[in-house]
């Protein structure tokens, strides 16, 4: 049974972290919102980008002289996942689901015997991952510098990864990121961007192509526009697991804080019971002790 | 045929210009400038850093590019920039910064694309004289 002064102080002390919960909701809830002021501003730029890029690639499919970022290697041995994750914990599962999903991919590839190399963005994917899949690990990008994410931030990890690709480090690679589908829901997701795949959106309506004239040259417009696309699905995807990482962590804080009240509730009703019992029990002992007497 | 288009500006970071009523644009494509009026075959054309000028019924606008694509259908025009501003945020300091990226891309390119980065420096010089001069 504890003392009413360790009652008081634990009260106490969760007060202190219900208002520190309290307090970080508020600023998540602040960062969401400008979270995804940006994931909308980006939005017209990243969808008239995949609709170009969806009506070049389907004309060039098949030709031969088709570049390399969009028909890939030719083989699929080497497998570059890129994972995608916050700087910060605190935000419910939103980290460790990634990186599950992350694990699922890279343990089926490996029963596949296929190659994986693990390219992190973001510390909290790093530090997760990093017990299992250390050896594969090929780089990092660090982004806890970063203020406001903007797209020299996502044409950087895009010259990165092209370099590589280049180099022939890879053959395929695949980004993992969360999907911000509301405060209460957001979806891991994985996402090959290379060899680049302009598939029209489900639910989306093909949209019969234009007969464009091209200048310069159809392939070399391709050739300019790959990496800029590659560019951009990285930059949609980082502000997405930006808006999903304030908002888990701001559901992750809401119920913390209510659990906070909980516990305080709780502890507040013990400490007036054991209260009561112990004036009951100085009465008593008065009241015997008179009578006594 | 309609006497004007429809005219999107749009960067990777926000939207920049939506106009319904251009009455023409003037773009810098890579392989030369050129004025999109309503009407225009539909085309597909790359961008060099330049001058982007909108002129609508009521005014003109001038907008600096450093790159990206355009979209051209008789309806319209989507200029799709890498990066962009209006006139009046190009600045010198904007300038230099940018000639400044340019010249440090040079400078480390690869022999194979050095007559491309010497083209974007030369094209971003050219840019500053055309939008501050």
């Amino acid at each position: 049974m504890p003392s009413l002064k360790d009652l008081k102080n634990r009260i106490g002390s969760v007060k202190n972290t219900r208002k520190i919960t309290k307090a970080m909701q508020m600023v998540a809830a602040a960062k969401l919102r400008r979270a995804q002021e940006s994931a909308e501003a980006a939005r017209p730029y990243a969808e008239r980008m995949h609709s170009v890029m969806a009506g070049l690639a389907g004309s060039v499919k098949g030709s031969d002289t088709a570049p390399r970022l969009l028909k890939g290697t030719g083989s699929d041995k080497t497998h570059l996942l890129v994972v995608m994750t916050a700087e910060r914990g605190l935000c419910g599962g939103f980290n460790a689901n990634i990186a599950k999903l992350a694990r699922q991919h890279a343990e089926k590839l490996l029963a596949e015997g296929k190659e994986v190399k693990i390219l992190t963005v973001g510390k909290k994917g790093r530090d997760a991952l990093r017990r299992e899949y250390g050896q594969y690990f090929v780089g990092h990008v660090d982004l806890s510098e970063v203020k406001k994410l903007s797209y020299d931030d996502a044409q950087g990890i895009a010259r990165d990864l092209i370099g590589r690709f280049d180099k022939g480090e890879f053959d395929v690679a695949t980004i993992f990121f969360s999907i911000f589908e509301s405060v209460i829901s957001q979806t891991p997701t994985a996402k090959q961007i290379i060899p680049a795949s302009y598939e029209p959106e489900e639910g989306e309506e093909h949209v019969p192509t234009v007969n464009y004239d091209y200048e310069p040259s159809e392939t070399q417009i391709l050739t300019d526009l790959l990496p800029r696309g590659i560019a951009t699905q990285i930059f949609t995807a980082l502000l997405e697991n930006g808006a999903s990482e304030q908002g888990a962590r701001m559901s992750a804080m809401d119920s913390a804080t209510r659990n906070a009240g909980e516990m305080i509730d709780k502890l507040t009703i013990e400490y007036n019971r054991s209260r009561q019992a112990a004036i009951t029990k100085e009465l008593i002992e008065i009241i015997s002790g008179a009578e006594a007497l | 045929m309609a006497d004007t288009m429809q005219f999107d500006l749009v960067a990777p970071e926000r939207k920049l210009a939506s106009v319904e009523e251009a009455v023409e644009v003037m773009v810098p494509g890579s392989d030369g400038d050129l004025t999109v009026m309503p009407g225009h075959a539909p085309m597909l054309t790359t961008l060099r850093p330049g001058k982007l000028t909108l002129v609508t019924r009521s005014e003109t606008q001038s907008y600096a590019v450093t790159g990206g694509f355009a979209e051209i259908t008789p309806e319209g025009i989507t200029v799709l920039a890498e990066r962009s501003m209006p006139a009046e945020e190009f600045t010198k300091e904007v300038h230099d910064r940018l000639i400044e990226e340019a010249r440090r891309v040079h400078d480390e390119a690869h022999p194979s694309v050095a007559d491309m980065t010497a083209k974007l420096l030369a094209d971003m010089e050219a840019l500053g004289a055309h939008m501050l001069g």
